[in-house]
């Protein structure tokens, strides 16, 4: 199934913002409606804690530089997260117009003023006055980008080491362009430069510089190297062209330019979280005739945000729940199916979640052309082995109020302690943690100096 | 249906509708338009000596995005040539004569002129005057419009003159640009005027641009004072009405003006004394068409009250408009919050807290939800939290039973004054 917006004679088109920002007028009017309450629930709800009727008041008067301020100084990837965020079980979900009328958009209204700033090129933040201590950041994605800025203001000496060509993470990577624009992204991350924080691209700890080096030139460390790529699905067929790790899938289409490889084709993505709704919308994107979502659990376990799941329906995407597949069918070496099985859901694990049990004798088999592998992400087990500090199987182990790891001097932050019950892999939340961790620091490197 | 028809000081029109003098009613296509639209009477464009207009000569005041809150304009009487304004005020009356058309007028304060204006408008139909005596700017500087208005002696003068030689009913249209609008009524009174009307725009500069630093509008990059109307208007003319009709040496008819943008706000001026109203912004902002609501709303609403007749509502409320001296300082209403209601925007409670008498809390019920209370023991009953409460019903302001029999102002001091007359004569 085909939708008629997407373009087939340039597929690029395609990876263009699917959202217009908001006209002068339609943000005017809605920022005139929000009520500006006091104690406001949709500043709680915000796990960065944006002053949101601020922001909003600021709009409604013409102020957009303080506004993206406002926006900016409670999370240094606000522009990002006014496009990325679950704004229905954020902020929007809290606004008090959901029991009168209809709930301020939000995050609509955040992208309003921090695009203006985008536009009008504004550096919104100076240099804390320095304080003569340095802080080493493993990963620039949105939780290090975060903490970086926080202890720039603090006046401390940041360099972020980042092992991609650019910083922004899986922001500038792993988020689909027609989401989240890599400018988007780039301008936060120059927004942190700006400070004089020193981003060392195409560095990767471990191996362009050694654990102990950082650990030995800087006051602090923090790590926050997110997760790395997809793992193995573990069933035969994997080595197959036309087998694809999600993240690196999506990763290509945001660095080189946009292929017809697809076009026309029949594609498989197994999983059924962020990771897979972004793959299966790129691969409609790139022409593909058919994409599948298999998922071996129900709608209900899935982890993707409701509207992602009606992002990808609108996009045409097919659900195949209870689906888990067995094998990956090749013909010269190229996928040309994919053998599956029906599921049902047995009993629930202590994690709560019911785990899926195969039906025997289900076994089916689809034609695809393409299987893109979406089922989470591993760990960086090498280098936090290197760091020496307590991990659960790669999530790092921390005190949930300082971020700090069993090494005093290292703090961990953003999707790298995710996991086994701990956090949430969201932008939003690496963000806020990021500022934490940086507080934590700041009270572990400035004892004598009053608390933030 | 009710009949909406009115008769103000022999004026008759189908409803109680009129446009104002004013750009609506500059031209007999204009004015025949508005009737077809059933507007039931126009105020014609004020006639006078001939004039220039500028260009560039409008301008709104917005508020929270809301267009035309108020309204200014540096616009002076007709610019069209006054035999021209007659043809069409003939062609007009003739194809709509059940409609009141009326002739607005200003000249300089001179006898002879008067005279010879007002045989001119009436020899071509017209079914009243009305002075222009409010015009706030350029025509003032000329000493007509609002200059003349605001000098009680010229308004009964030029009343006088004009009702010399007026056949048709004269309605002098007051300037709000003084202090205490019920004397130059009580000098058209004396002049004797059938009517009076008010009111016309009040003295105004609607903003300055604060990248050119020009004012709002500017002409060639020069600004001068125009005239205000329009919805912010209305508690000013509202008020203005109000004085004039419960002050008993004002005992002729009033035209009210000011602000009228939908029939709640005619009703209300009706109940405070006016016989009709005349509207001039609104119509600017949205077209004849918003007549169509207009009469339909008053109509329901007077079904509804089983009102036989637009006529009985006048002036019903101006009894109970009063002086501050005779308000019972014996009543008190508190507030209460509906927390079912309420949608926890905890404004009432940074108003009170911030501004008023600190006497909401911000509470949690058994079961953790947020609620709000008003201590009702501190509260004075100023209205505000429900004021600012967005949510119809959230807050209500409930009468308390009075602990005092009711005793005013005025009755509290003439008790002072006895109680001190008794205590000289101890003395
Ligand atoms: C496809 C996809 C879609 C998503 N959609 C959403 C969404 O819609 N909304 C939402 O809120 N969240 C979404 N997420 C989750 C969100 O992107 C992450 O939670 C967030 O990016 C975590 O931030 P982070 O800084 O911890 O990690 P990352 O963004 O992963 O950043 C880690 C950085 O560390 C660098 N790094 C790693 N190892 C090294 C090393 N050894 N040396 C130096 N640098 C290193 C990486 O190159 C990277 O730049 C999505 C995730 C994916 C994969
Ligand atoms: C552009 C403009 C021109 C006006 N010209 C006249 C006029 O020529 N004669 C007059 O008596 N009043 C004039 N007025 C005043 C209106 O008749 C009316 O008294 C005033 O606008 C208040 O009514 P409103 O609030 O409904 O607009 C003018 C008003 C406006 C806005
Ligand atoms: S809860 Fe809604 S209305 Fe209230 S401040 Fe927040 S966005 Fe505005
Ligand atoms: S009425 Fe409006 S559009 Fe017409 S001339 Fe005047 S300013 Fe221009
Ligand atoms: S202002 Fe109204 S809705 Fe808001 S908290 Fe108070 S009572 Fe509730």
């Amino acid at each position: 199934m085909s939708l008629i917006r997407i373009s087939y004679e340039d597929l690029s088109r395609n990876f263009e913002e699917v959202e217009a920002g908001l006209s002068n007028r339609e943000a005017l009017e809605e920022a005139n409606r929000c009520l500006y309450c006091y104690d406001a629930p949709c500043i709680q709800a915000c796990p960065t804690g944006i002053d949101v009727p601020t922001f909003i008041k600021k709009i409604a008067s013409g102020n957009l530089k303080g506004s993206a301020k406002t926006i900016m100084s409670a999370n240094p990837v606000g522009a990002s997260c006014s496009r990325v965020c679950p704004t229905e079980e954020l902020c929007e979900g809290a606004c008090v117009l959901n029991h009168a009328t209809k709930p301020i958009m939000i995050g609509n209204l955040q992208r309003y003023a921090t695009d203006w700033a985008m536009k009008n090129e504004k550096i919104l933040f100076s240099v804390g006055e320095k304080i003569g201590k340095s802080v080493a950041i493993v990963g620039g994605g949105p939780a290090g980008l975060s903490a970086a800025r926080e202890l720039a203001l603090l006046g401390y000496d940041v360099t972020i080491f980042e092992a991609e060509e650019k910083a922004g993470g899986l922001n500038t990577y792993g988020i689909v362009s027609f989401r989240l624009p890599k400018a988007v992204s780039y301008w936060e991350v120059e927004q942190v430069a700006s400070m004089d924080v020193e981003i060392r691209t195409n560095t990767r700890v471990g191996r362009d510089i050694s654990v102990k080096e950082i650990l030995d030139s800087y006051d602090a460390v923090l790590l926050a190297i997110g997760m790395a790529h997809v793992p193995a699905l573990g069933i035969p067929g994997e080595e197959l062209a036309g087998v694809f790790d999600a993240i690196e899938f999506v990763k290509e289409t945001k660095t080189k330019p946009i292929t017809d490889a697809l076009l026309g084709k029949k594609v498989a993505v197994i999983g059924a979280g962020n990771t897979a709704i972004d793959a299966a919308t790129c691969s409609v994107r790139l022409g593909a005739e058919n994409v599948k979502i298999l998922y071996r659990r129900t709608l209900e376990e899935m982890t993707a945000y409701d509207f992602e799941y009606d992002f990808a329906k609108q996009d045409g995407v097919e659900f195949r729940w209870l689906t888990a597949p067995n094998k990956i069918i090749g013909h010269e070496g190229k996928v040309v199916g994919i053998e599956c099985m029906k599921m049902e859901l047995g009993e629930p694990r202590e994690d709560g979640r019911r785990r899926p049990v195969p039906i025997k004798g289900s076994e089916f088999t689809l034609e695809v052309d393409a299987v893109i592998k979406a089922i989470g992400q591993s760990r960086y087990l090498d280098l936090i082995e290197a760091f020496e500090i307590e991990h659960d199987g790669g999530v790092v182990t921390i005190n949930p109020e300082t971020f700090q790891t069993t090494n005093a001097k290292v703090f961990a932050c953003g999707d790298v302690i995710f996991g086994k019950g701990q956090g949430e892999a969201m932008v939003v939340s690496a963000a806020q943690q990021g500022k934490k961790s940086a507080y934590s620091i700041h009270q572990l490197l400035m004892p004598t100096m009053e608390t933030v | 249906m009710a009949d909406l028809s009115i008769n103000l000081a022999c004026i008759k029109s189908p409803n109680p509708f009129w446009l104002a003098s004013a750009p609506p009613t500059n031209s007999g296509y204009q004015v025949q338009r508005a009737f077809e639209a059933g507007w039931g009477g126009a105020v014609w464009k004020t006639l006078g000596e001939p004039i220039i207009n500028t260009s560039s000569r409008f301008a709104a005041v917005s508020f929270n995005g809301q267009r035309v809150a108020g309204f200014n304009n540096i616009e002076l009487i007709t610019d069209r040539p006054l035999e021209v304004n007659l043809k069409e005020i003939y062609e007009t009356k003739k194809r709509f004569p059940n409609h009141a058309i009326i002739a607005s007028l200003m000249v300089e304060p001179q006898q002879d002129k008067w005279h010879e204006i007002v045989k001119k408008v009436e020899a071509v139909g017209v079914d009243g005057l009305e002075l222009n005596f409010g015009c706030p700017h350029g025509m003032a500087e000329r000493g007509m419009g609002a200059a003349s208005g605001q000098v009680p002696a010229l308004v009964e003068k030029q009343t006088f003159w004009v009702k010399e030689v007026a056949q048709t009913p004269v309605i002098v249209k007051l300037t709000p640009n003084i202090t205490d609008i019920t004397v130059t009524a009580e000098a058209a009174v004396q002049g004797g005027a059938d009517a009076i009307s008010m009111i016309n725009t009040i003295n105004s500069l609607a903003g300055v641009d604060i990248h050119s630093w020009n004012t709002i509008p500017h002409v060639a990059g020069k600004g001068a004072h125009g005239g205000y109307c329009g919805p912010a208007v209305k508690p000013i003319a509202l008020h203005m009405v109000g004085e004039c009709a419960r002050n008993p040496r004002v005992n002729i008819p009033i035209s009210g003006i000011g602000g009228i943008s939908n029939w709640e706000n005619a009703i209300e001026f009706m109940l405070m004394g006016a016989t009709g109203v005349q509207v001039c912004t609104a119509a600017m902002h949205h077209g004849f068409r918003i007549v169509e609501d207009m009469i339909e709303g008053l109509n329901n609403y007077l079904d509804e009250k089983g009102i036989a007749s637009v006529s009985e509502i006048v002036g019903k409320a101006v009894p109970k408009y009063s002086d501050w001296g005779d308000l019972d300082l014996n009543y008190k209403v508190v507030a209460r919050i509906n927390n079912d209601v309420c949608i926890n925007c905890n404004k009432c409670h940074i108003a009170c807290e911030d501004t008023s008498h600190q006497c909401i809390d911000m509470l949690k019920d058994g079961k953790g939800n947020s609620i709000l209370r008003v201590r009702e023991e501190d509260c004075v009953g100023c209205n505000l939290c429900s004021i600012v409460c967005p949510v119809d019903g959230a807050i209500d302001l409930v009468e308390l039973p009075n602990e005092f029999p009711p005793m005013t102002w005025n009755e509290r001091q003439a008790a002072i004054g006895a109680l001190g007359c008794a205590v000289d004569t101890v003395k």
